[in-house]
């Protein structure tokens, strides 16, 4: 995602199978349609509540493994009375396929990550949110305002929330210095010592890898992949397969992993190294290695036959607040969108604000190719990249 | 209740007495009303459910939005049967499947034929209650257990460590799923093999010795074929409970140990595509047919 502080950048190239559309938005988050047909999201139309009113006493919330603390959801839950309820869903996917499957009212909110918000957003599962009902808005930094994964045409479906880089861990004893690139998690030499997630978007790990490794191939963006590069990728990906001890489905899976010595590096979230290093049984660090990493951006999503709407609102300005987003980036190990939060943070852990790279320049950004869900339309306006149902289908016979 | 009061229906004592009149005037009304609920559960909720199932499997989803088409396709037949990725996982839960159940009559039968046959009452109970006793403990606890067994730090490589031998590292691998697999679905083998080999009659074994049969002859001629409905009954629970599994194969399998179970599970959790998913599940359903006709002609059913 290069020049991702360039002016009018062409962000987002989206199509569904059926019509190719094609939107242009802009940092500032106007946005101009470019002549061809753009396809509305089908709750586009729905307006946001221009209030909160009293909260219904409950909220029921899809999140990541650690979203919902109690350190922070207790205070929550006593000032406003709504219970919350969270579940944890392990995957993107799992977060969309929960929403579509409770569209029927179950849920409130999902935390999701960009490579699912335009399924959820374009399948109708979640409705536009009203930005002006949450006072921290305004301190959210510029880019996170209006990402192109929550914000279509203007309209906000969803706040964002935290943001963060997927690692490279490591432990400590195998590796005496630092790893400076995702080679070692292709190197035959740690046979057996190898973790991965269990997840589709993983692909993108590799071409990312690949894109700095065999520029022959001129892999651009690791999420919009022709046949030839997506090929190429997951032949990369079963070599690496035999390496593999086993595939994380939930990171205390990837955490146990590493306690047993069962693995010894493997692709991570800064959570798992924060849990690891505070139980103190093994010695690991993490890094970004030189080809740079994928990201995370997160977003509270309303769902559109949200039971709970007010409880909603109320939760997701809470989260906002700097000193929540401060709390959360510090336990997760992500970092806050709200530019408030640095301060926060310092206060909590003295040097947390640069080690979360909450103050980084936009030039951080280029290092982190976020997450987003693969679509047909290449850059050039073909539709010879592989969508993402093609990505489940040959992570399956990956890790087969 | 006679004849003649229900022929006279007092109008005022409300609906409960046309109605019975009308039970008396048509004779299967009420076999019909006791029958309809169970038969109405068991189509709406049981065979309903399967040939949903069925008919889903032919339909296919938008691939961006995940959202169901229902466009009549046998593409998601058609890939199963030809990648070989699936070939591969249907091949190891089928094989997995099938070890485990060796493994388990392998184990079992003798232990049955101990507690049937050999033990007094009072080992009979303290045995029936080892066999069940895992059964009170939740499956994930027991799988849990076995994780901390098998893995690189766990209790199996550190014994095999103190007596100077090299570690065992099988765990997160086909063979900890294996070992697993048989632990947990042991007693609902030895139960039915117990059952089986306590119905052999003592007068065949007396018979048997009268005519000159020693101990092994009259195990494998006479035992044996009557015990044999009843390995065939415990191995229906042992390949079907594996055959579905998925939790184990998460929890204790390593790279390169999906069963179908867990396909289906990350196309219905994880890409949302249910059609594929459907049609998936068949493949379980229709080796579980095959294998319970086979294991009617053994006799496992009068064993149940």
């Amino acid at each position: 995602m290069k020049g991702l502080d360039a002016k009018p950048v062409h962000w987002l190239r989206l199509a569904t199978t059926a019509a190719a559309a094609l939107m242009v938005v802009t940092a500032c988050g106007s946005t101009t349609t470019a002549g061809v047909t753009t396809q509305q999201p089908p709750t586009a139309n729905m307006k946001p509540q221009t209030t909160i009113g009293t909260g219904e006493g409950a909220l029921n919330l899809i999140a990541w493994e650690g979203y919902v603390d109690p350190s922070w959801k207790d205070q929550f839950q006593k000032d406003t009375g709504c219970t919350v309820n969270a579940k944890y869903a392990g995957s993107s996917d799992e977060m969309v396929t929960l929403m579509a499957g409770g569209g029927g009212g179950q849920w409130d909110m999902v935390s999701a990550s960009g490579d699912a918000d335009l399924r959820l957003i374009y399948g109708g599962d979640v409705k536009p949110m009203n930005p002006d009902l949450v006072p921290d808005f305004k301190n959210f930094q510029t880019y996170f305002q209006t990402p192109p994964y929550n914000t279509i045409n203007g309209t906000h479906y969803g706040i964002s929330l935290q943001w963060g880089p997927n690692t490279l861990l490591y432990n400590k004893a195998k590796f005496t210095t630092a790893p400076t690139s995702w080679s070692v998690l292709y190197d035959p030499q740690y046979k057996g010592l190898v973790t991965v997630p269990n997840n589709p978007i993983q692909i993108a790990d590799a071409a990312l890898y690949l894109s700095k490794k065999d520029p022959s191939l001129k892999i651009t963006d690791p999420y919009e992949l022709t046949q030839k590069q997506f090929d190429a990728t997951v032949a990369l990906l079963k070599q690496q397969r035999p390496l593999v001890k086993k595939y994380w489905d939930l990171a205390s899976d990837e955490i146990s992993l590493f306690e047993n010595g069962d693995a010894m590096v493997g692709a991570a979230w800064p959570y798992q190294t924060n849990t690891l290093q505070a139980d103190g049984k093994v010695q690991v660090a993490d890094t970004i290695p030189s080809e740079g990493a994928t990201g995370w951006g997160d977003t509270w999503m309303l769902a559109t036959k949200a039971p709970h709407p007010n409880c909603a609102y109320l939760w997701t300005k809470y989260v906002s607040t700097a000193h929540v987003q401060a709390q959360q980036a510090i336990s997760f190990g992500e970092t806050p969108v709200n530019t408030k939060a640095c301060a926060e943070m310092e206060s909590l852990q003295a040097g947390s604000c640069a080690q979360y790279h909450a103050d980084a320049p936009g030039s951080y950004f280029q290092t982190i190719k976020f997450w987003k869900t693969p679509i047909a339309t290449c850059p050039d306006g073909s539709q010879s990249c592989i969508p993402y149902a093609q990505w489940v289908t040959a992570w399956t016979s990956i890790t087969a | 209740m006679t004849v003649e009061t229900l022929g006279r229906p007092r109008r005022k004592s409300g609906g409960a007495f046309p109605f019975q009149s009308l039970l008396w005037r048509v004779p299967w009304l009420r076999p019909a009303l006791l029958l309809v609920p169970p038969l109405a559960w068991f189509v709406l909720i049981y065979l309903a459910a399967l040939v949903l199932l069925l008919i889903t499997a032919f339909w296919t989803i938008d691939t961006f939005t995940t959202k169901i088409i229902q466009v009549w396709n046998l593409d998601n037949f058609r890939i199963i049967l030809t990648d070989p990725a699936y070939r591969l996982i249907i091949g190891r839960t089928v094989i997995l499947a099938a070890l485990v159940t060796i493994t388990d009559a392998v184990i079992a039968f003798p232990f049955a034929y101990y507690m049937a046959r050999v033990a007094t009452r009072r080992v009979q109970t303290i045995l029936f209650a080892a066999v069940l006793l895992p059964l009170w403990a939740s499956y994930l606890a027991r799988v849990y257990a076995w994780i901390l067994i098998l893995n690189h730090s766990g209790v199996l490589n550190w014994s095999l460590q103190s007596i100077g031998l090299p570690p065992a590292n099988i765990g997160y691998t086909n063979v900890a799923m294996w070992v697993v697999f048989s632990y947990i679905w042991l007693p609902f083998m030895i139960i039915p093999c117990y059952a089986a080999l306590e119905r052999v009659p003592d007068s065949l074994l007396e018979a048997a010795a009268d005519l000159g049969a020693r101990r092994w002859r009259t195990v494998r001629d006479v035992v044996l074929p009557l015990a044999l409905p009843g390995v065939a009954a415990g191995s229906i629970f042992t390949f079907s409970l594996t055959l579905g599994d998925y939790i184990t194969p998460i929890l204790v399998g390593g790279a390169g140990s999906s069963f179908i179970g867990n396909v289906v599970y990350t196309n219905v959790g994880i890409a949302n595509n249910v059609p594929f998913a459907a049609a998936l599940a068949t493949i379980p359903v229709a080796i579980m047919a095959v294998y319970l006709l086979a294991a009617r002609r053994l006799g496992a059913f009068e064993a149940l």
